[in-house]
């Protein structure tokens, strides 16, 4: 009886506990209040044994979160100390290297008692719309101009919410009632999950999670541990170089299979840069373990022991280990692009797995609407801040396409027009896909995409603009193509740059367009069918189609007769 | 509705077509393979089964009442007409584009499911409206000829008309359909400003298409059924079910034929809702579990919970944003890969995996015998006793235990040193887990508590797995009604005259009208109770309002019912009060210093419920032994119990039988479990309740 509660009874604690914090997550997306966690899946959510150690994590939510929150919550126990922790606290923090990476992103902590015992914990992630400082951009010179710091604290201590915190946090933020917000939807969240972990707890009369906890841990681990020793065990180098803020970015790696790890040392990188894109450790920690995990053991789920065998090492204050006080605003442009680079040197310890490099970086503006300043504004002009996130084409794989205007390595969610403009008075012109932006190859890289912004009559606007590969191209791979490079500037011609806060007046628009995908493989051996296809649908001009893949101009003749038909290619 | 006195319901499903007469009270069903090719051969075939069983003759009908999946596989299947789109300049590709992500992060090669329309059938037009619903710039009629002249040359059979903002403003679009009907009069229209009024470019658009995609093959199906229902001398009315648990007439089913997807499953939680009645059920957890998904549905106050949108066709292992977003009125189900034919396996980590691939009804389950090697559902309830191998559908499918156990220990124990027993024991528990898991995240979405439920279990699988699924949930009480076989078109005839009119117009609480209000709802309820009036002329029809609404600045609305008199004369206090009660009943607590917003409106048109009789529950029960006993595995102990094996049609009101239990019918096998009692009702109900309870 005994033998046969801990086989088929933990097998089903272990998917009750992955349903656990999906639920938990979920609770999250519909009571947050900034657009990142809400419409674009900006968050984590996890639960956590005494030690520390993840056992489970909501599928819904991004990578840049996984192992930057997997690591958290030892730092909260270090912090606050097991002795100070009481049934009803909650813990926060947004402290970029003990969190996910920086001062946009809230983890807050929820210790789990069960019978005046302390169980686990659950923790959970979002990126929320404004901490004050500058604001959302890249343009500050070191953490402090970046907003408001909240060290590791009790938000909450035996169910009473601190207020003087909450006082001083709604005194230093643009949005104070949507932070506050979204701070009750965290606590909410870690609620929900702890009330049905201690249903579980009853349902199976568990006095602690020791037991499920080696049982899931033992599990994934040898399961991660298979996978790695089945591959090379070798050692090979990578890097790529991309746009930076003002000069440009060089990421360097060599990845290393050893037995029972892998570990990605980046050695070799730039140095921190001025501005707010430097990457803090656990953050590109995050990404080199997705782009690996996801190669090699993609259905393992994440918890601590599927995650431990992947490990980083970079310089102190290099772009990828900035220490404080660095800027560290907009990690994400960088750590974005470190799967590539990851890639890069895992194409040569296993060929044929991974993709061509990719958009990267997703392609977010933030656009700072006001009434016009060059001429009256009439009256219901206003002033408003409006985010936004874009995709470009992602790399080309080996057996298949790259993904047109979609999101790798990041996990979130692009917002409907239509919503973004009932956000404030912003019209989105233009979104669709960029033909010819993907590299050309056996198989073809993502399609990018353009977009053309502007603003309601009345009203000019500053564009922060995120944007990279604007000189440097995703490469193509084994004889690809590179994708299309970003391209941005106003509609009359004026130049604007990819990155940074710049100013349009009243009636301009900004016309963008988004990076593709590189392509893999030689161009002339794609499948010819591919091609007209991709003709067919405009995907590729007559021109690409003859000039890259060769295609007869016989051939163009017949697939555009058959698109004056109506006919799919 | 006037009661006509004899009435046929009629589903097509997948594999049978069901067909169910009722005549002065009485049920005449039958089961026919759906005939696809000319799907309306069935029908005939059924109708003539079961009006012979009643003594009847088709023209003795009074009422039709026809759901049917074949708008949902004309979507999966890629069936549907040659199809063009018209919408904005610069928005051509957001059917493509979808909503930018990976609908699963971890899988590098994976693809996104094809739009129903490639790029080159996809047209542009100058003109653009703001979020404002004001004209930024105008539509050139003499553009929209030259794209409609393409249109025609290229021979397109059907037409969508989908515009940035045209839930706002339609008049850019109608002018499109006008010229479109002037010059292209053989061509099939549907605009989005009146397929779905909703705001969301991506829904409203693919709604929109999908709804032109299949308007001819349905427009010409239900004119071919209109037709061999008159030649077999039918003359009643035909009516159709739709995705939102009413009946619409023929001719709106032909103009928006996209509210017929997901019209069989609304029929079944109709059937639910009608058992739930009929007990003085308020809180109903309807499970539907057939060969290759279950269905979770909750129906509140004996109404099923009903959404704005939904997805059909999902592409990946039934993965949430892998298949298409339609945006209609449509009864919320939960649906998983979990059915009687879903596969087992072991994965990386040595846990056991149930579905969503099925075995089909070729080859089956490995104990069928044809040749399936691999453990399904079924073959792990074979081996935990709860089927008889002997007695299987009613004796016709012999069943071969020891192919099932050979499976069970080739994929599943030899891998996890876990003899038959335990591996079907492991297989089993998953799998009711999975779908315990579901109903589970589907209740805290809704803020609903399942231990206060009462769950109504049908489909060939469900009452199989009904029981241990309450033991998970902390169900008490469970009912199997009889019928459970054809449940969706028993459930057609339940339903009453219903249509949802939905318009997107944003207004914060700060800028409350209440002018505006009651007359757009003025308006919405006039046009939600005109299409009820096409249906019946007579009988009262029912308003029921409802608001969506927000804190500003979230992306989620939650649906706040208002009464007749709340919505006629609005005030902004009325409405905060009863978003800040729903709110905080969903997430525990409420947020001060929010502005609130209203983002959709709805009006429901229907007629009122049908009165239905309460069912007078068995007072004196009396124990019945079964017939025999067999050894039934009991998961709640982890061993083996001495069962009782009673035939359901042997059992009169007020018997009881006392779990463990396996209960027999033709159908399927009731298990009742060790925890558990169950009662046979005066409506041939089982209802099986908690021991002690």
């Amino acid at each position: 009886m005994v033998k046969q509660h801990s086989k088929v009874s933990y097998q089903v604690m272990w998917n009750r506990l992955i349903s656990v914090v999906e639920e938990q997550a979920q609770a999250l997306v519909r009571t947050a209040f900034s657009t990142s966690v809400r419409e674009a899946g900006d968050l984590s959510a996890g639960v956590y044994d005494t030690q520390g150690r993840m056992l489970a994590q909501a599928v819904t939510g991004t990578p840049g979160h996984v192992n930057a929150m997997a690591d958290a919550v030892a730092h909260f126990i270090r912090r606050i100390g097991r002795d100070n922790m009481f049934e009803g606290d909650v813990y926060i923090t947004n402290d970029p290297w003990e969190g996910t990476g920086h001062l946009h992103d809230i983890t807050m902590v929820t210790p789990s008692f069960h019978g005046g015992a302390l169980v686990g914990f659950f923790a959970c992630t979002a990126h929320i719309v404004d901490i004050g400082g500058r604001g959302f951009g890249a343009d500050a010179a070191s953490v402090y101009e970046e907003g408001l710091y909240l060290p590791i604290m009790k938000f909450a201590e035996r169910g009473t919410v601190d207020e003087t915190l909450v006082r001083i946090v709604r005194g230093n933020v643009r949005e104070p009632d949507q932070l506050i917000g979204d701070m009750y939807a965290l606590a909410t969240c870690n609620e929900i999950g702890h009330r049905r972990l201690i249903e579980m707890m009853r349902e199976f009369d568990l006095g602690d999670l020791d037991g499920i906890a080696e049982f899931i841990l033992e599990n994934s681990r040898r399961a991660t541990l298979e996978r790695i020793a089945a591959l090379p065990q070798k050692s090979a180098s990578g890097e790529m170089t991309v746009d930076g803020f003002d000069v440009p970015i060089t990421l360097k790696v060599k990845v290393s299979v050893e037995g029972d790890r892998i570990l990605s040392d980046f050695t070799g990188s730039s140095g921190l840069d001025k501005k707010g894109i430097n990457c803090p450790l656990v953050y590109a920690k995050a990404y080199a373990c997705y782009a690996l995990k996801v190669a090699i053991a993609p259905e393992i789920p994440n918890n601590h022991a599927s995650l431990l065998p992947f490990e980083i090492a970079a310089p102190e204050n290099s772009i990828l280990n900035a220490q404080h006080p660095a800027p560290v605003a907009l990690r994400h442009i960088v750590g974005h692009f470190v799967p590539d680079t990851v890639y890069n040197a895992f194409d040569k310890i296993v060929p044929g797995l991974v993709p061509a490099e990719g958009a990267g970086c997703l392609c977010n503006f933030q656009v700072s609407l006001r009434p016009r300043s060059d001429a009256p504004a009439p009256a219901h002009a206003r002033r408003s801040e409006v985010l936004t996130f874009n995709s470009g084409g992602s790399g080309a794989r080996p057996d298949f396409d790259g993904l047109n205007a979609t999101a790798f390595p990041s996990g979130v969610m692009t917002m409907p027009i239509e919503a973004t403009e009932h956000a404030g008075p912003v019209i989105i012109w233009r979104k669709e896909l960029r033909p010819d932006s993907g590299g050309a190859g056996k198989t073809r890289g993502g399609l990018g995409q353009f977009m053309e912004v502007g603003a309601m009559e009345g009203h000019e606007f500053d564009i922060q603009a995120m944007f990279d590969r604007g000189d440097h191209p995703a490469r193509g791979s084994r004889g690809g193509k590179n994708g299309a490079s970003t391209t941005i500037a106003q509609d009359d011609g004026t130049p604007m740059r990819v990155k940074g806060k710049q100013f349009v007046p009243h009636g301009r628009k900004v016309v963008m367009a988004f990076p593709g995908g590189a392509g893999y493989g030689d161009p002339s051996l794609r499948d010819k069918a591919a091609v007209r296809r991709d003709l067919a649908r405009g995907y590729i001009s007559a021109e690409v189609a003859h000039r890259d893949y060769g295609l007869a101009q016989s051939e163009i003749n017949a697939v555009e007769a058959a698109i004056a038909k109506g006919e799919d290619v | 509705m006037k009661a006509a006195a004899i009435r046929l319901g009629v589903d097509i499903g997948g594999t049978f077509t069901d067909v169910v007469l009722e005549k002065e009270g009485a049920q005449f069903s039958t089961k026919v393979l759906t005939t696809y090719a000319a799907p309306e051969n069935a029908i005939i075939d059924g109708m003539q089964q079961v009006c012979a069983k009643a003594g009847i003759t088709p023209n003795q009908i009074g009422q039709i009442i026809h759901g049917t999946t074949l708008a949902t596989n004309a979507l999966i299947e890629r069936r549907g007409a040659k199809t063009a789109l018209i919408t904005t300049e610069g928005f051509r590709d957001v059917i493509e584009m979808r909503t930018e992500s990976r609908f699963e992060q971890y899988d590098l090669n994976l693809t996104l499911p094809e739009p129903l329309l490639a790029r080159q059938m996809r047209f542009t037009v100058t003109e653009r409206v703001n979020a404002r619903g004001e004209v930024l710039i105008d539509l050139d009629r003499a553009e929209v000829e030259a794209v409609v002249d393409r249109i025609a040359k290229a021979g397109f059979e059907s037409v969508a008309v989908g515009l940035i903002h045209s839930y706002l403003n339609p008049t850019h679009e109608q002018m499109i359909r006008d010229v479109l009907a002037e010059k292209l009069p053989e061509v099939s229209i549907s605009i989005s400003s009146e397929v779905s009024p909703q705001m969301r470019e991506y829904e409203r658009f693919n709604t929109v298409v999908a709804n032109a995609y299949i308007k001819p093959l349905m427009a010409s199906y239900l004119g071919r059924l209109e037709d061999r229902l008159r030649d077999e001398g039918v003359g009643c009315r035909i009516f159709l079910m739709h995705s939102g648990g009413g009946i619409i007439s023929i001719a709106n089913a032909a103009d928006f034929p996209v509210r017929l997807v997901e019209s069989g499953p609304a029929g079944g939680a109709v059937f639910a809702a009608h058992i739930a009645a009929r007990y003085g059920l308020d809180k109903v957890l309807s499970f539907d579990m057939g060969g290759t998904t279950a269905k979770i549905c909750l129906i509140k106050n004996q109404t099923p919970k009903t959404s704005r949108v939904f997805e059909v066709a999902r592409t990946y292992r039934f993965k949430k944003g892998s298949g298409m977003p339609i945006s209609i009125p449509v009864i919320d189900m939960v649906e998983i890969g979990a059915g009687g034919g879903s596969l087992a396996h072991v994965d990386a980590m040595r846990q056991i995996r149930v579905g969503p691939e099925s075995a089909g009804s070729e080859p089956g389950p490995a104990c069928y015998g044809r040749g399936g090697e691999r453990p399904a559902v079924t073959d792990a309830d074979l081996v935990l006793g709860k089927l008889d191998p002997a007695n299987f559908a009613g004796g016709s499918i012999p069943l071969y235990p020891e192919t099932s156990k050979a499976a069970l220990n080739a994929h599943v124990g030899g891998t996890l040193d876990m003899d038959a027993v335990e591996a079907a024991f492991g297989v089993a528990e998953v799998v009711d887990e999975n779908m315990a898991n579901a109903a589970r995240v589907h209740a805290v979405e809704n803020g609903e508590d399942l231990s206060e439920y009462t769950m109504i279990a049908f489909g060939g699988a469900a009452p199989l797995h009904a029981g241990r699924l309450c033991e998970k949930l902390g169900v008490e009480r469970l009912i199997v009604p009889p019928g459970a076989g054809v449940g969706s078109a028993i459930g057609f005839l339940r339903a009453p005259f219903s249509f949802e009119a939905n318009r997107s117009v944003y207004m914060k609480l700060s800028d409350f009208d209440g002018p505006r209000i009651s007359a757009l709802l003025s308006e919405l309820k006039q046009e939600a109770t005109g299409f009820v009036r096409t249906c019946d002329a007579d009988s009262p029809i029912l308003a029921e309002f409802k608001v969506y609404m927000r804190y500003s600045g979230q992306g989620w609305e939650i649906p706040i019912e208002l009464t007749e008199e709340q919505a006629m004369a609005p005030d902004a206090a009325t409405f905060l009060a009863r978003f800040e009660e729903d709110y905080a009943k969903l997430f525990g607590r409420t947020v001060e210093g929010m502005d609130v917003e209203i983002t959709v409106w709805s009006v429901n048109a229907t007629t009122p419920p049908e009165q239905v009789a309460r069912v007078a529950i068995a007072q004196d029960t009396t124990a019945v032994e079964g017939n025999a006993t067999r050894q039934l595995f009991d998961p709640a102990s982890g061993a083996f119990l001495a069962a009782s094996v009673v035939e359901r049609s042997g059992l009169e009101t007020g018997h009881r039988v006392l779990g463990p239990a396996a209960m027999t019918e033709d159908e399927t096998t009731i298990i009742i479990p060790a925890s558990r009692d169950a009662i046979r009702q005066p409506d041939g109900c089982i209802d099986i309740l908690t021991k002690g309870a």
